[in-house]
């Protein structure tokens, strides 16, 4: 009698630890790093770092929306990056937040180069470091670099930059969409009218 | 040979484990909203429901049985679909983390999945041997994920469409499903394992 109580809870004794250490070692193996949602948000982002979705920059931004923050905030990443978001996140694209910018075609800042006294304002607010120069020396945009977020242009006290856009080229170019109330199931269900037939 | 496929169609279509036995109808109504996380679910139980039922049937015929200690067997199951389901969680965790933040709640609660405890304590009353162990499990996980797949692509169906106030949302649900478990008692007497 005594003999098989101890032998039953040696037994669930010895499973209990056997599996404890299995798991154990699962947990060690299959250590996630940080949050890789993030990380993944922010690759979808544009990395323009330009600040008008209120954040610092893309990565708190990702954070924030990893957190349940909207996803409508990002002007220069536009439609695109609102439907590519939804996809990942599996929730419904919402329209472009005006309160946070307008969609634009893709820009660069070019710099007026004679027109440039050398003042390093540009330099200090980029935030890609697409700007070369030295104090009093002449200025220039990398052009390959500069995302368009405009943050040059308003330090600047002569006012020498432009922002110039980019003539969509046979890369950049993409066909106007369809309708999305193309296909019949897509379209929103008839209105009810209280009780139905 | 024939046995084994008998035992596929039996566990998947006959003797549905959701819609012929009701076992697991919490996640069969509760992840069902959406065909992506419905498919999710179905892979993740899929998974559990395969390992534990091999699990479970080595550790009662290699540990239990000897020892005599058969009373121990639900506990002992138990023990062993938690530790399954949580060794899941950690590896979806690991590669998929927007189905692990989906999946939410759910995937925790397999653990509370009553076909994964039932398809352990049938393969017992069944006698099955360890091959027929491995293809119950994976039929009935079929099965499962199955019907669930239907179900879920049946309600975004149903969420467009123009039903009555009063069998909106849930009710709408419960109808639909019950439609389908009459559908699939349709099979009864296909074959008799």
């Amino acid at each position: 009698m005594w003999t098989s109580i101890l032998i039953a809870v040696a037994v669930l004794l010895a499973l209990a630890v056997i599996f404890g250490g299995l798991l154990g070692f699962a947990a060690e193996r299959f250590k996630v790093e940080g949050n890789p949602l993030i990380q993944q948000i922010d690759s979808l982002l544009p990395q323009t770092q330009c600040g008008q979705c209120g954040f610092p920059g893309c990565r708190p931004y990702a954070e924030s929306i990893a957190n349940g923050d909207a996803i409508n905030r990002c002007p220069p990443g536009g439609e695109t990056t609102i439907k590519a978001l939804a996809d990942l996140l599996d929730i419904e694209p919402l329209p472009l937040d005006a309160e946070h910018g307008v969609e634009q075609e893709k820009r660069v800042a070019v710099i007026r180069e004679d027109e440039c006294i050398g003042c390093t304002k540009c330099i200090q607010a980029c935030p890609v470091d697409a700007i070369l120069g030295a104090a009093k020396q002449m200025h220039t945009v990398i052009e390959s670099e500069c995302t368009g977020c405009d943050l040059c242009v308003d330090p600047c006290p002569v006012d020498c930059i432009d922002m110039v856009t980019l003539q969509p080229d046979i890369r950049a170019w993409t066909w106007t969409p369809p309708k999305p109330t193309i296909i019949a199931t897509d379209r929103t269900p008839p209105e009810r009218t209280g009780v139905s037939a | 040979m024939t046995e084994y496929l008998l035992i596929l169609v039996s566990t998947i279509l006959v003797n549905n484990f959701v819609l012929v036995q009701f076992l697991g109808l919490c996640p069969f109504m509760g992840v069902s909203g959406k065909l992506e996380t419905a498919m999710g679910m179905s892979l993740a139980t899929t998974f559990v429901l395969t390992l534990a039922s091999v699990c479970s049937y080595l550790a009662y015929t290699y540990l239990l049985e000897p020892l005599d200690l058969a009373f121990l067997k639900t506990i002992t199951f138990i023990l062993v679909i938690a530790v399954v389901v949580q060794f899941t969680e950690m590896v979806v965790r690991k590669t998929s983390p927007l189905l692990y933040r989906v999946l939410g709640i759910f995937l925790p609660l397999i653990t509370t999945n009553c076909a994964v405890l039932g398809v352990a304590l049938l393969n017992l009353n069944k006698n099955n041997n360890f091959v027929e162990s491995v293809l119950y499990g994976f039929g009935a996980a079929a099965g499962f994920s199955l019907v669930l797949v239907l179900f879920a692509a049946m309600r975004e169906r149903i969420a467009v469409a123009d039903v009555p106030v009063a069998f909106q949302g849930a009710a709408i649900g419960m109808v639909t499903a019950g439609l389908m478990s009459l559908a699939f008692m349709g099979f009864t007497g296909l074959v008799n394992v």
